[in-house]
């Protein structure tokens, strides 16, 4: 075997790796804080790239109204669910999160002249996606919080179905591909390191680090791991664990859609691209178990580095291969443990 | 008539597609509606029955489609003979995806669906065997003699003779032994091996059933269409099939039926017209389907169907014959005073807390023993070793000369050890009798086949007939066909008791069969309890009402920290000062 190959195929493997373990942290987070099998991660993928792509060519990306939408449609759930204990506070509390940050997204959009350099589109994009998570999670997920997960699992594909066509309702069927955050080459030995990957490994291990200070120091980060240990504790000690979930999808939402931000510049993203890019971190944190952090990322790195050996050496299968690796992860884990009981 | 009424519907709507005026168009989609009835009553058994859910069941049906298509265009076969072998190729797929993920909780069964749909579909589509994504096309039409089925109005009735014979086998499958228990999957694993259900296998009989019926339902698309290719076989389409039992109601098979024809119709009509309002050429139906799946779930779990249904009226609760059936075999008993049960040096520790702290325990054939202690003492990890719920640390338990230690729950039922639970388990939904059969169930030898052909109906009777006489033992006669789950609590612990009994069992381990009980009905379950005694039943039992227990028990046990504290008859324990410490805390 060709060894400079071999390097290259690894550095690809590692960087899509990285986009992985991103995608697979989120997902554990989500899974147990709530619950949820976040299937439509994949489409938050989809809508940071496209988002940021459309900002890129100094076009007014149509996720803005779609966000304005989702903010309309929680204010009106969430009055439903608030309607028997109408008080100005929870009202005003709500029309803050579901009205004023759209418009204030909103304004900030219309206000930035065109095309202003890489960094404030990608905040800009951030700002624009990542509330819809929060938004999803009212309208879907809260009222079924106490549901099995199976039931769970299914209303995320539900979820993930209507996102999907969304996505093609304000995006429209083409392909996009954005500028990337560094134009930069770096020889390193046989090795030419594009900046862009750089920025994506080094966004990996700094997002990483800051949820683990979030999940050790803070006290939004500890109510959240005692959501994930015990639903009702948490309760018992004055956790609200509905806030607990919109945060855990906040979270999800701008990892989501951070990693379509920093995809864009790599390949051409469609409406439906983001599904497999989510599935694969789903491998991952399969492979943790659905509960194990360090687990799930080391495991986005294998499966980013099994998918780019595989397309060198068997294209047509690529996907075949990835998604097969999780059939002896399962069989090992069903070997394993004993009979897991929900 | 009420055996003639369906026929009579059948025959009526198979003509329908022989009335002049019909357009061609509803047939076809009439077509493709019973084609996906067949997949969602698949979805039904797995889920509304079993608790389980797949998402690859339209790559189930591609596995049937792609056999027939390979048997008939290159080895010539004739379509029908290829029908078992698509069938069977669909089966042996799940049986071995089955076999990797179903010891696992259900959300890994799902999420595993997802991802081999996704790489079969990849498979379909890139291996010259199976055309590519060109897919295999001249596909020879289905035979009847000299006639080719290839209108769509004569296609008509081979899909909806199928979906008929489908509607049939289910209902027997789901009216047998090993429908219950397939049922009895939702009411909660423990109690379902409990009383003996192989709870892997029963999973993977569901979950291979459902693929099967897929796979009739893919033979049936490849000579419909006379081509395949692997886009209905993809994941989206497994996405659909999940929706339309999930809307229609994944608790019956006419709420599939139901969801199949809707959601075909309203697909059809939803890409027809968003594109055209929206402008464009897309896949826009996927939005109105993904809000509807969140709604039904958040507004109506149970689906469409259940309302549909209440527009004729309550549904009578089904009556069953079971007079004249012959009794089944029973044990012998073992001889009063015999030994049954003795557990030596039993140790359960969970990490470093010691749960039951070296127990020795043992039970003579005709004796009633209470179990008891302050909470926490251990009496339910007790409990949970000698019924192989939990394997001991350390130490033995043998019943009848036989060590259980290592027993799983099933094998130690087998042995004649029936149990209730602190926390009711009864399957929901499910009658007091069908729920007590339950008990019955490795009494009876009746598998899948026998059931789905209807050979079972003899012994089917028999268990019946035994499952009343239980509930008849224990005075619960007048809520036979009620649901279990209407029960008060307190009746539901004695449904528990017939379940139990209905094993018939040498030792009966009841956990606080008096919790809930009114003062008249505990006086119903000890005479109850002594007239199984004086059959020769060996019992035991934890319980926290003083009274109860030390009015009927020959002999109690208490525990204390997982350590065995005293042991002796009730009037000694009561006067023993260690025991009066342990509840009541230090006269100093």
């Amino acid at each position: 075997m060709d060894g400079d190959i071999l390097l290259i195929l690894l550095q690809d493997g590692i960087v899509n790796g990285a986009i992985y373990a991103l995608l697979a942290l989120s997902l554990v987070l989500v899974f147990a804080v709530t619950r949820v099998v976040f299937i439509p991660q994949g489409e938050f993928v989809a809508y940071g790239a496209l988002t940021y792509a459309a900002l890129d060519e100094g076009r007014l990306p149509g996720s803005i109204w779609l966000l304005a939408a989702l903010g309309g449609a929680a204010m009106l759930a969430g009055l439903g669910t608030v309607r028997r204990t109408l008080t100005a506070p929870a009202v005003l509390r709500l029309a803050v999160e579901c009205l004023l940050v759209p418009a204030l997204v909103l304004l900030a959009v219309w206000l930035t002249p065109p095309r202003p350099g890489v960094l404030v589109e990608a905040l800009l994009t951030l700002a624009i996606v990542t509330p819809m998570a929060p938004y999803i999670y009212r309208l879907a997920f809260q009222p079924l919080a106490e549901a099995s997960v199976l039931v769970l699992l299914i209303a995320s594909i539900g979820v993930h179905l209507a996102m999907l066509g969304l996505g093609l309702v304000f995006f429209g069927p083409e392909g996009f591909r954005a500028t990337g955050f560094s134009d930069a080459r770096y020889a390193v030995g046989g090795l030419v390191i594009p900046g862009q990957a750089i920025w994506i490994v080094g966004t990996t291990l700094t997002l990483m680090g800051g949820l683990y200070l979030f999940f050790d120091r803070t006290l939004s980060g500890k109510a959240l791991r005692a959501t994930a240990v015990n639903r009702l504790g948490a309760q018992l000690v004055g956790i609200a664990t509905a806030v607990s979930g919109r945060l855990a999808f906040l979270l999800a939402g701008a990892i989501g859609t951070l990693s379509g931000v920093l995809i864009a510049p790599l390949t051409t993203v469609y409406y439906d691209s983001g599904f497999l890019v989510g599935l694969k971190g789903f491998v991952a944190a399969i492979i943790g178990g659905l509960v194990s952090y360090p687990l799930a990322a080391l495991a986005a790195v294998l499966v980013g580095c099994v998918e780019s050996l595989s397309s060198f050496y068997a294209s047509a299968f690529k996907e075949v291969i990835v998604f097969t690796v999780i059939i002896p992860v399962l069989l090992w884990r069903s070997l394993r443990g004993p009979a897991e009981e929900e | 008539m009420r055996r003639l009424l369906p026929a009579a519907i059948l025959v009526a709507w198979l003509c329908v597609p022989f009335v002049p005026g019909v357009p061609n168009f509803w047939i076809t989609l009439a077509n493709y509606a019973g084609l996906a009835s067949i997949v969602a009553i698949g979805l039904v058994v797995l889920t509304g029955y079993g608790g389980m859910t797949s998402f690859g069941q339209a790559t189930f049906m591609g596995f049937g489609a792609y056999t027939t298509a390979l048997l008939t265009t290159q080895a010539g076969v004739s379509p029908w003979l290829a029908l078992p072998a698509a069938v069977a190729a669909s089966g042996i797929a799940a049986l071995l995806i089955g076999a990797v993920t179903l010891r696992l909780s259900g959300h890994y069964l799902a999420l595993g669906t997802i991802a081999w749909s996704v790489s079969l579909y990849y498979v379909f589509g890139n291996l010259d065997l199976f055309g590519r994504n060109d897919g295999i096309s001249a596909i020879p039409p289905l035979r009847l003699g000299e006639l080719a089925l290839t209108s769509s109005r004569s296609y008509f009735v081979v899909v909806w003779v199928a979906v008929a014979a489908v509607l049939l086998l289910t209902r027997n499958l789901l009216d047998s032994r090993v429908g219950r228990a397939i049922r009895a999957l939702r009411g909660g694993t423990a109690a379902a091996a409990s009383f003996g259900v192989n709870l892997p296998g029963t999973r993977v009989l569901a979950f291979t059933y459902a693929a099967m019926l897929a796979g009739l339902a893919g033979w049936l698309y490849a000579h419909m269409q006379r081509s395949v290719n692997p886009t209905p076989f993809g994941l989206n389409a497994g996405i659909e099939y999940l929706l339309m039992a999930v809307v229609g109601g994944a608790g019956s098979m006419w709420g599939a039926l139901l969801g199949a024809g809707l959601v075909t119709a309203v697909n059809d009509q939803l890409q027809n017209w968003l594109p055209r309002l929206l402008g464009h050429q897309g896949n826009y139906e996927t939005i109105v389907f993904g809000i509807l799946l969140v709604v039904v779930l958040q507004t109506s779990p149970e689906g469409i169907w259940p309302h549909v249904r209440g527009l004729f009226g309550p549904a009578r609760p089904r009556t069953r014959q079971v007079a004249d059936a012959a009794a089944l075999p029973v044990r012998t008993l073992p001889d009063r005073g015999a030994p049954v049960l003795a557990a030596v040096g039993l140790r359960k520790t969970f990490g470093g807390l010691v749960a039951v702290n070296d127990v020795a325990l043992h039970l003579d054939a005709g004796e009633i023993v209470g179990l008891i202690g302050p909470n926490g003492a251990g009496k339910s990890t007790t409990f949970n070793l000698l019924t192989g719920v939990a394997r001991p640390t350390a130490g033995q338990v043998r019943f009848l000369g036989e060590d259980v230690s290592a027993s799983t729950p099933p094998r130690v039922a087998a042995l004649g050890i029936a149990r209730s639970f602190q926390h009711v388990k009864l399957v929901p939904g499910m009658s007091v009798l069908e729920n007590v059969a339950l008990g019955a169930h490795l009494r009876g030898g009746a598998g899948p086949l026998h059931a789905l052909l209807r050979l079972d109906r003899a012994e089917e009777a028999r268990l019946f007939a035994e499952a009343q006489r239980q509930i008849d033992r224990v005075g619960l006669a007048a809520f036979t066909s009620q649901q279990a789950d209407s029960l008060a609590l307190g009746q539901q612990r004695v449904v528990e008791i017939a379940r139990a009994l209905c094993l018939d069992p040498v030792l009966l381990l009841l956990d606080e069969p008096a919790a809930g009980l009114r003062h008249a009905e505990k006086q119903d379950l000890a005479a109850l309890l002594r007239r199984l005694r004086a059959d020769g039943m060996t019992i035991l039992l934890v319980e926290h009402d003083m009274d109860f227990v030390m009015n009927l028990t020959d002999r109690l046990v208490v525990m204390e920290f997982g350590a065995k504290l005293a042991e002796g008859p009730a009037a000694s324990i009561r006067a023993d000062p260690r025991v009066i410490e342990a509840y009541l805390g230090s006269a100093a």
